[in-house]
């Protein structure tokens, strides 16, 4: 079970938190081609390695925020708002 | 006095003599004893027979790596299967049994099995009693592998679950533990020390005066989990009917992590090396200084390392005859030779056992003499009935595995040690022993014997013939050769056996066991109780319910609760004598000819509060909401971003910068969490708080056609008339002396106030009603008789009609969501090709051609068409008109199949015929509803 560092509350149980996929999935215009838009509901990358998702304090602040994680390791590199696009200079994880 | 049994040395050991019962024989044992050692102190070689061939087994180890006395404790309930003997301490009645072996483990007429052991060599299963099905030979070959009865009832025993932090957590209390404790403790470090005994080590007193520590004994620590977070399960009450729980579960997440664990002795292998009489030198060392007790009246020693010699030197001093100590190393360390010559032991060095002799219990080992060449010559005799083996120690890294170490095979110790670090952990004492053994370690397999006689897991009968087996028939991974042989996959996970193992799966493959690697380790350590991973979530506490404040006036009402979701409602209100079934028909029919009331509570309802509100709320139903008016409610419609419907409710606008949603009960909490989570995450400057208060207001739902002269009665502060309040009109007033917000809309089809006021008002508003309504007969309704009015009425029921597939064309409503010109979630996904196919399926209604029942759930064909299945039944029941089964359905392109016969397959078969026909059975105009 991890112990998320939520960026309000601190460390806490994973079971405090619910999952929300991945970070900066960006919406492309609406005018976009039906390909385009399919990718962007369905397609998600799944790397081995450090990885941008989203978690939110629902047993507790009730924040959403971000989350660097290895996948592989479950070392977690950095914690960040949401809306914010992270602090790491090395550029880990999806943009 | 001094303990009882003719194996316990005189005057060694004195306590309480303590009563229990084995196979129904009283024996006798003294506080302190395990199972294990009571039966050994009494003689008893035989205690349980061997899962294939039933081969009588002894005790093997005096720890938690015990394979052989495996016993059956307690009767009924609370009986436990599998419990290992040399763990499990005696008390006065403890009711012990054997789990194997008929009439009696002493007797066991399968022994037979044995004799044709080799056509249950590893994989029979795969191979043999194929024709006419395994499923024939099945039952008869799992009661005659069986071991251990499950309980006959459920577990009347309480478990707890602590949580914990701390700075250090001690794994093990030996010497290494309680050091790296006290290290710690006087830091000022806040530690746990967990030991899975009863009892710390020999320097436990230097930890007192150290109030850090807390120590916690019973207590095995089995699973490694994610950033640090280590269960422990503690065995506490050892009798049942105490106020204490049987076991706790503890969940430490720790700062930084000692594993003192410690090591496992292996044994030496050869054939016939099960016999009981058979022990690991380290328990017989184990049984003498703890318990007194001579493993055996002639006793033999094999080793292939030193720590056998002290089980040797301790036996002998007690008095007990030492008949020879083999060593398989041709040169063991002189001291030790002086040392048994001295006491009078015949120390014979290149020496390994190749066989032993005796049915039933170990009557003689033939020693041979390993030769350079890897043969064996000068095999002889010596008459024994214990024989005492030690072939090296591995050390415990099981959960250092867990935790992600890797391990490597070290050829001097001949065993598996850690090869990285890992962050957190420190593993220290004889767990750490690295690649250098004490001492050199000699040859542990006997070249020569038969190998189909020589095991290597007892536990689950596992030979060296099985493994020469599996990899002849190319499975060779060690994953694989687990699998195929069940190697390691029993109760004790084959702790004892585990290096020799890697020693010949290395020598099968032509590998050097350095080039092999080992199995994953997974949790648990060890097996754990299922109670304990439960802990108090049984009963009654399994999952969390949750009741309206109207709860208590349904129940004096005779309701009948079910399960809801989370929520415990009134299914119906059946009178005595009344079926559930027949409840659900009268209330059907009270709705449509007279009037009633329903708790409607769990609905749904969200405030938004700001200037954006109602802008906000737009974006997310496929219904235009910038023309509501405040006193109109707009039902709507609301998309994932797929454009598969996730919810349906209505729509108020309370004032410029208040709006409130209502949802379906179950989507409550999710449609919160997704307004909260587009607000948050996709728009976080707009101008608008989500507030979930479901349960600040009690709904009534007060239904039919005398409804509005029930409602008038309660002298509402508004006006009631038809031309004032018109269906889908909202109010906000004032009744029964309390702030209150009135609906006039309907899932029922009937006309309907739904009647919403504070929670703390809710009983006095469901009595008031049914004071008013007396005189039309007024009684309450439940859920199933709602759920059929709205079916009549092709209500959408979200869930039930509808899937985790399904667009709002599917369920009629592609135009209102196509003609929307403002873009809303799920909107662009409704363009998609694989949304506007023109087979879809499309909710229909179906007419039975008779009177046979329309079961839900039954698949539908088309008379044209080869798809395996057009289309399913959603929701059905008995027209309230004419008695007819009438049904929902989702057809394939159902719309255009109107007036075509369907047929209905259920189970397989088909059951009936029905008519496609619109989805409305009951006041298709609507009329009853706008009156």
């Amino acid at each position: 079970m991890l112990y998320i560092p939520c960026p309000h509350c601190g460390f806490r149980d994973e079971t405090e938190f619910t999952y929300g996929g991945p970070s900066h999935v960006t919406r492309p215009e609406l005018t976009t081609s039906d390909r385009e838009w399919t990718h962007y509901l369905y397609h998600r990358s799944n790397p081995k390695g450090p990885y941008r998702e989203r978690w939110i304090h629902s047993y507790g602040c009730g924040r959403w925020f971000n989350v660097l994680r290895d996948t592989g390791t479950h070392e977690i590199l950095e914690v960040y708002l949401m809306g914010q696009s992270g602090m790491d200079s090395a550029n880990r994880g999806n943009p | 006095m001094s303990a009882p049994g003719p194996y316990r040395l005189a005057n060694r050991k004195r306590g309480d003599s303590i009563e229990f019962r084995f196979d129904g024989r009283p024996l006798r044992g003294v506080e302190g004893d395990t199972v294990a050692s009571a039966l050994l102190a009494n003689g008893f070689r035989v205690v349980s027979r061997s899962f294939k061939y039933h081969r009588p087994r002894g005790i093997f180890s005096a720890g938690i790596e015990e394979p052989n006395a495996l016993v059956q404790l307690h009767a009924g309930a609370q009986s436990i299967p599998c419990a290992r003997a040399t763990l499990v301490p005696i008390s006065a009645g403890l009711e012990v049994n054997s789990q194997s072996g008929w009439p009696s483990v002493s007797f066991d007429v399968l022994r037979v099995i044995d004799f044709a052991h080799s056509v249950f060599a590893a994989g029979f299963y795969n191979k043999a009693f194929m024709w006419p099905s395994w499923h024939f030979y099945e039952p008869i070959i799992r009661r005659l592998a069986g071991f251990g009865r499950a309980p006959t009832g459920p577990d009347p025993d309480r478990y707890d679950v602590h949580h914990a932090h701390c700075d250090v957590l001690v794994i093990g209390g030996g010497r290494a533990g309680i050091e790296a404790a006290k290290g710690a403790g006087a830091a000022g470090q806040r530690v746990m020390l967990v030991e899975q005994d009863g009892l710390l080590g020999s320097d436990a007193t230097s930890l007192a005066g150290l109030a850090s520590i807390q120590v916690l004994l019973r207590t095995t620590a089995f699973a490694y989990y994610d950033h640090d977070l280590v269960a422990l399960a503690e065995s506490v009450a050892v009798q049942s009917g105490t106020r204490l729980p049987r076991e706790r579960l503890w969940l430490v997440r720790a700062a930084r992590v000692v594993l003192a664990t410690g090591a496992i002795e292996q044994p030496l292998i050869f054939s016939n090396n099960d016999r009981p009489g058979i022990m690991l030198a380290g328990a017989a060392l184990r049984f003498l200084s703890r318990h007194a007790i001579a493993s055996g009246r002639e006793v033999v020693v094999a080793t292939n390392n030193d720590s056998a010699y002290a089980a040797a030197r301790e036996l002998r001093q007690a008095g007990v005859n030492v008949a020879a100590l083999a060593d398989t190393r041709a040169t063991p360390p002189r001291e030790l030779v002086e040392e048994m010559k001295a006491l009078g032991i015949d120390v014979q060095p290149c020496s390994i056992p190749v066989d032993t002799q005796g049915f039933g219990a170990l009557k003689q080992v033939s020693l041979g003499t390993l030769a350079s060449d890897q043969g064996v010559s000068n095999i002889r005799n010596v008459r024994c009935d214990s024989l005492l083996v030690s072939g090296g120690w591995s050390p415990t890294l099981h959960l250092f595995a867990q935790a992600g170490g890797k391990l490597r095979y070290a050829e001097n110790a001949r065993t598996f040690v850690p090869q990285t670090d890992v962050a957190h952990i420190e593993v220290v004492g004889s767990a750490a022993q690295g690649s250098e053994a004490p001492g050199v370690l000699g040859e542990r397999v006997s070249p020569i014997g038969n190998k189909d006689r020589q095991w290597l897991d007892l536990r689950h009968d596992v030979t060296v013939a099985d493994i020469e087996l599996s990899v002849r028939e190319n499975f060779s991974a060690v994953e694989h050769i687990k699998r195929y042989t069940t190697l390691g996959m029993s109760v004790d996970q084959g702790k004892v056996g585990q290096a020799p193992a890697a020693e010949v799966i290395a020598h099968s493959r032509g590998l050097r066991p350095s080039e092999l690697g080992h199995t994953i380790f997974r949790p648990p350590f060890m097996p754990v109780t299922l109670g304990t991973m439960v802990g108090r979530n049984v009963g009654a506490l399994y999952a969390p319910f949750r009741r309206t404040v109207l709860y208590g006036l349904q129940a004096s009402a005779g309701a009948l609760f079910e399960d809801y979701g989370e929520w415990q409602r009134a299914a119906a209100f059946p009178r005595s004598g009344e079926s559930r079934e027949q409840a659900i028909a009268r209330e059907v029919k009270l709705i449509r000819n007279g009037v009633g009331i329903y708790d409607a509570s769990p609905l749904g309802k969200i405030e938004l509060i700001g200037p954006d509100a109602l802008d906000f709320a737009d974006r997310f139903y496929i219904n235009d909401l910038t023309t509501l008016k405040q006193g109109r409610a707009r039902y709507g419609i609301m998309l994932r971003e797929t454009g598969v419907i996730f919810d349906d409710g209505t729509i108020v606008k309370l004032s410029d910068d208040r709006v409130l949603l209502t949802t379906t009960s179950s989507g409550a909490g999710r449609v919160a969490s997704w307004l909260e989570e587009w607000r948050q995450c996709e728009w976080p400057d707009a101008r608008v708080v989500v507030t979930p208060v479901t349960e600040q207001w009690a709904t009534v739902a007060l239904t039919g056609q005398h409804a509005r002269t029930v409602l008038q009665r309660l002298n509402p502060k508004c006006d009631l008339s038809n031309d004032a309040f018109s269906h889908l009109g909202f109010r906000e007033t004032e009744l029964l002396g309390s702030e209150a917000r009135i609906y006039r809309v309907s899932f029922s089809g009937e006309l309907t106030y739904e009647i919403n006021v504070p929670s703390s008002k809710g009983a006095a508003l469901w009595t008031a009603l049914l004071d008013a309504g007396q005189q039309f007969g007024i009684e309450p309704y439940g859920v199933e008789a709602l759920l059929h009015l709205r079916m009549e009425k092709g209500f959408l029921h979200i869930g039930a009609d509808t899937d985790g597939t399904t667009v709002p064309d599917d369920v009629g409503f592609g135009k209102p969501a196509a003609s929307k010109q403002r873009h809303y979630v799920g909107k662009r996904s409704l363009t998609l090709p694989e949304s506007v196919r023109p087979d879809r399926l499309q909710l229909v209604g179906l007419a039975s051609e008779g009177r046979t029942a329309l079961p839900v759930g039954s698949h539908l064909r088309l008379s044209m068409g080869n798809a395996p299945t057009d289309g399913w039944i959603t929701s059905g029941g008995l027209s309230s008109t004419d008695e007819r089964p009438i049904a929902l359905a989702m057809l394939r392109a159902g719309r255009s199949q109107l007036n075509q016969i369907v047929s209905v397959h259920d189970g397989g078969r088909m059951v009936t015929r029905a008519c496609v026909v619109p989805p409305m059975f009951y006041d298709p105009s609507g009329a009853r509803m706008n009156a």
